[in-house]
């Protein structure tokens, strides 16, 4: 089995995507931390993201051989060519959502990169490598800050399990293997993300427990990201991250 | 391979093969002129240390087209590699090389590992505790041990805050990778 350079730029650039999603979003906090050390934290986890977008946008734009770029991937798409799972795109929130969704993302994110390093593609088990080891340090951090703002104050305990309920339904597309991805993972390209669910759940069950959250009821859930069909917050964040070049096209620094 | 001479000392029988090689390809260069000017082009955030004493020089190989230096990122999101880049061209365009290209390696994957014991001194002169396996952190400044971290974060994507318990001074922490 093999997949064909279609396919594999769109498996690459749906990589790409949840990782520019998540560091536009960390990047939001940039000066709104709630400490200066928070700041710089946030958005040193934002630049990680980036950084694994742009090398991620880069292969892409290098398998398409089309002209396109990775600032063409990111700043001329429109929302329905955007594929990322739907989590990486909900609105910061509070402290306590954007931290128990990165929490959340961190553990689906080490286990998934740590396998993909294995990728029988040498570009994408390299930058698996480069966020498997990054990703260490992201999850040590979000799963710490789990721990104090659950097991904090009754404010921050609220707070926090009010922002798991509300994100647990979009946890269910992390798991999602469509056609592509089943492709990828039968050509020793991808990952099979469906294989991960059981440990991420036991991690996950474990840190929230000690956290003192409960595990919502897995009633509901959002799916579509991987198709372009976003939530209403993918638009409204494109519209700033892509304001500049949409009024002055090729502007550059 | 003088490099592997040096006096005992635990570090050398684990140097990595990864560095092994890099430290290699410099000794048996024939550009060794070339790898000895780039010597000059220091980490914008970590002024003592070179690019070599990173680890993010990588190669230097020369076609008649172009002078080509490999270079290995240290976080993908690092904005310093882009200074870097432009360092080296700088430095190698007044030594009167014309056409420089710098090719971005990302495998093997870079790591602290790589830095050498001179290396790790000079960031702890610096004031910056320099990145340990297994050896506690201790206080750039007193050496203490007894420290708290702050944040896993600090100015730059290498670094974490700590402030040392003894000496009551915050400082950066390279942090192992």
């Amino acid at each position: 089995m093999s997949i064909n350079q279609l396919q594999l730029k769109t498996f690459v650039l749906r990589l790409a995507d949840d990782a520019l999603v998540i560091a536009h979003r960390l990047s939001e906090w940039s000066s709104h931390g709630p400490s200066l050390e928070e700041d710089l934290a946030l958005t040193n986890v934002a630049l990680d993201y980036m950084g694994r977008a742009r090398m991620f946008y880069g292969y892409a734009a290098e398998i398409a051989a089309d002209g396109s770029t990775e600032d063409t991937y990111a700043y001329d798409r429109d929302c329905r060519d955007f594929t990322n799972l739907l989590i990486h795109e909900l609105p910061r929130g509070d402290f306590a959502f954007t931290m128990a969704r990165q929490y959340l993302v961190d553990e689906f994110n080490r286990a998934y990169m740590d396998l993909l390093q294995q990728s029988t593609d040498p570009t994408l088990a390299a930058i698996a490598t480069k966020a498997n080891k990054e990703g260490l340090y992201h999850l040590r951090r979000s799963s710490k800050w789990l721990l104090r703002l659950g097991d904090g104050t009754e404010e921050s305990h609220n707070r926090l399990q009010q922002a798991v309920n509300d994100i647990w339904g979009y946890t269910t597309e992390l798991f999602e293997m469509d056609d592509l991805d089943q492709a990828a993972f039968e050509a020793g390209i991808g990952v099979n993300a469906t294989d991960l669910k059981a440990e991420w759940m036991r991690r996950v069950t474990a840190t929230l427990a000690q956290a003192t959250i409960s595990i919502p009821p897995r009633d509901w859930s959002v799916t579509g990201g991987r198709q372009g069909i976003h939530t209403e917050a993918l638009g409204h964040m494109l519209s700033e991250m892509q304001f500049l070049q949409r009024a002055y096209p090729g502007q550059q620094w | 391979m003088v490099i592997l001479m040096s006096t005992p000392n635990p570090r050398i029988s684990l140097l990595p093969i990864e560095n092994y090689e890099r430290l290699k390809r410099r000794e048996e260069s024939d550009l060794k002129a070339i790898w000895n000017l780039l010597d000059v082009v220091k980490d914008p955030e970590i002024p003592p240390l070179s690019i070599w004493d990173l680890g993010v020089l990588q190669d230097i190989t020369q076609t008649q087209a172009e002078i080509r230096v490999t270079i290995t990122p240290t976080y993908s999101g690092c904005p310093a590699m882009q200074v870097i880049s432009e360092d080296i061209t700088t430095v190698l365009n007044q030594a009167g090389c014309g056409n420089v290209k710098v090719a971005i390696r990302l495998a093997p994957a870079w790591t602290t590992d790589w830095l050498s014991e001179s290396a790790r001194e000079r960031l702890r002169q610096y004031g910056v505790a320099p990145p340990q396996d297994e050896a506690p952190i201790f206080c750039p400044i007193c050496s203490a041990t007894e420290i708290r971290l702050i944040s896993e974060f600090g100015s730059t994507p290498c670094k974490a805050l700590y402030q040392c318990k003894s000496c009551q001074e915050p400082f950066d922490y390279f942090k192992p990778i």
